[in-house]
């Protein structure tokens, strides 16, 4: 340090040593950031995102300003709105089948000792495998040819003959969103079970002696003590569900009859097989407002009694 | 199984400690056997598909009801999935160079910024740390049309190293956040110690404090690596010519069949081979990526 503050003051007399030495400090810490900074900056294309809707934006030739009349065009787009539609239904069904399977897997494999822990490895392996992956494999098994789901019906005698599965809305919607909880359900658990685990295991013993009830101590106990990774795991599965693409590209096309287009899917669409991509990054920006105010009512619903004050 | 009841037979004589009661040996065999079955439900597709993957060309055709080869396994369905594009190592050559080079830029570049964040106070530091976690909350599937053309412009759309800093950002604001705490977790004494006998700057931080990070930096390139691995819609999107393809945008050409048809078989292999280096990498590092999890999930 000596030796640094020594050439700072041969350099520079008039700053004071202490101070010069700050500023390399500052310069330093700036110097190691940096990097980090540099790649946010790719971010910018948010603000980029607000400036190409406002065009006319084709993939060749010049981009023409529009004004607002993209979001008028938006707002009578039967379409997008279908897939908006079509997302909020997924993210309630598949919402309430992740944290209902995470939560209970997570009551049921909380404790300690070898084989739980073979369990928690078992219910979680499906979260590492990938979206695409997973999707792949569910377009295999549930393929009405050489899949699995219809010849196990069949032998069941659950579907008289081989039904194709993917070929009517209900059926289709259902194996993509079994797929998913099968998929996810594991990640949902790890985060519920870090709140399970933080709960003082006297509160529940207390309880137990006071002869509260399993489904007592459940309710009065558990449930408010887990808010907090409750509210996370919330934030996270209805964002992610908004944002889904892979299973209904990948499993269904859309199809049947583009019933199973999402909003990210619409978006795809229209900026890369329509190349309207100022059209495009109008409609992304109508998905990013919803799910901010999403996420916004969320924490605010699920909020801290002593923080709401 | 409860403490209360542990502590009850912990009073009782040695030989009726060992025993338990009928009620809570039958509660017990019915846990097991429900975690039996619920574990069963969870890895019997993957397991039905990695069987699939090994039928003859023959089988391959008929639905897997048993999922094994009834005539020995073959590799038929590799050698099938071998002759789609440029060859499938080929596309798991783009998949391995992306997923690792993401993975080491991202552990550089958070390191780096996570060592700065912890240990130098500098102007705006932190409204700087507050950006960086903030973009977070900006889903990339919404400015994917503005980065393609911000890829373009910079000549880098439809190749390996536009794809590599676009994965490397989106893991940035977790892993700086997941650097800093693995750096603000480290006693100042240690550092101050190395100052001392004369070690400071860069090699102080990758001789004395990475080594100590470690766990951090593992998770850090574990996730990286995993996300970049699977990665399917910007992939779809920058990449253009085949053959620069990673495995899961090549595989959705095996999944659109040739002529009318498609070779589940091959299908198969193919997302066997993208399974397995994901399961591989967890089993032997679950511990990490539990950790990251969870320390993602606290904050």
């Amino acid at each position: 340090m000596s030796a640094i503050t020594g050439q700072a003051l041969a350099a520079r007399p008039a700053v004071s040593p202490r101070r010069s030495r700050r500023r390399r400090r500052d310069l330093a810490g700036l110097l190691y950031v940096a990097p980090a900074l540099a790649l946010v900056l790719f971010v910018l294309p948010l603000g980029m995102t607000v400036w190409m809707s406002l065009h006319n934006w084709p993939l060749l030739g010049l981009p023409r300003w529009i004004g607002l009349a993209n979001y008028k065009a938006l707002w009578n787009d039967k379409a997008f709105w279908r897939s908006l539609g079509f997302t909020a239904h997924y993210t309630l069904f598949a919402t309430i089948g992740l944290l209902g399977t995470g939560l209970a897997l997570a009551l049921f494999a909380q404790g300690t000792g070898r084989v739980v822990a073979l369990y928690r490895t078992a219910f979680f392996l499906p979260v590492v495998i990938g979206f695409a992956s997973a999707s792949l494999l569910w377009a295999w098994l549930a393929n009405v040819d050489s899949g699995l789901f219809p010849a196990l019906f069949e032998a069941l005698g659950l579907t008289s003959g081989r039904v194709n599965i993917l070929a009517t809305f209900d059926p289709a919607f259902w194996s993509v969103t079994v797929m998913v909880v099968w998929k996810m359900a594991g990640f949902y658990m790890v985060i519920l079970m870090s709140g399970l685990q933080a709960i003082p295991a006297d509160y529940t013993e207390a309880a137990r002696i006071d002869g509260a009830s399993a489904l007592q101590r459940f309710r009065h106990i558990t449930l408010p003590l887990i808010r907090r990774p409750f509210a996370l795991a919330l934030v996270l599965c209805v964002s992610g569900s908004m944002l889904a693409f892979d299973q209904f590209y990948i499993i269904l096309a859309g199809g049947p009859q583009n019933q199973t287009v999402t909003a990210v899917y619409w978006i795809f669409n229209t900026s890369f097989v329509s190349f309207r991509l100022g059209y495009g990054a109008a409609l992304s920006m109508v998905l990013l407002v919803i799910l901010v105010a999403l996420s916004v009512v969320q924490m605010w619903l699920l909020r801290d009694k002593e923080e709401a004050r | 199984m409860s403490p209360v009841l542990d502590t009850a037979a912990g009073a009782a004589p040695p030989r009726r400690r060992r025993r338990l009661r009928p009620a809570d040996r039958l509660h017990r065999a019915l846990f097991h056997l429900a975690g039996i079955i619920v574990a069963v439900l969870f890895l019997a597709p993957i397991a039905f598909l990695v069987l699939a993957a090994f039928r003859p060309a023959a089988e391959a055709v008929s639905p897997p009801l048993p999922p094994w080869p009834k005539a020995g396994p073959s590799l038929d369905s590799f050698a099938r999935l071998d002759a789609f594009g440029e060859g499938i190592w080929h596309y798991a050559g783009n998949s391995l160079i992306v997923a690792v080079a993401t993975g080491a830029l991202t552990i550089l570049v958070s390191v780096l910024a996570g060592y700065g964040f912890s240990r130098y106070r500098f102007p705006l530091k932190g409204v700087v740390f507050v950006l960086i976690l903030a973009t977070i909350m900006v889903p990339f599937q919404s400015i994917l049309t503005p980065l393609f053309l911000v890829l373009a412009k910079l000549g880098l759309q439809n190749s390996l190293v536009g794809l590599v800093l676009i994965y490397v950002t989106l893991q940035l604001p977790f892993s700086v956040f997941m650097m800093r705490n693995a750096f603000d977790a480290i006693p100042k004494e240690i550092e101050e110690a190395a100052r001392i006998d004369g070690v400071r700057g860069l090699k102080l931080l990758l001789r004395v404090l990475a080594p100590l990070a470690l766990p951090g930096i593992v998770s850090v390139g574990l996730f990286a690596f995993l996300n970049a691995w699977n990665e399917f819609l910007a992939a779809l999107v920058f990449l253009t010519d085949e053959r620069n393809y990673t495995l899961p945008v090549m595989m959705m050409v095996v999944r659109q069949g040739r002529f009318g048809s498609i070779d589940w078989g091959a299908l198969q292999a193919g997302v066997t081979l993208m399974m397995i280096p994901c399961l591989l990498l967890f089993l032997a590092l679950q511990r990490f990526y539990i950790r990251g999890l969870t320390a993602g999930a606290v904050k």
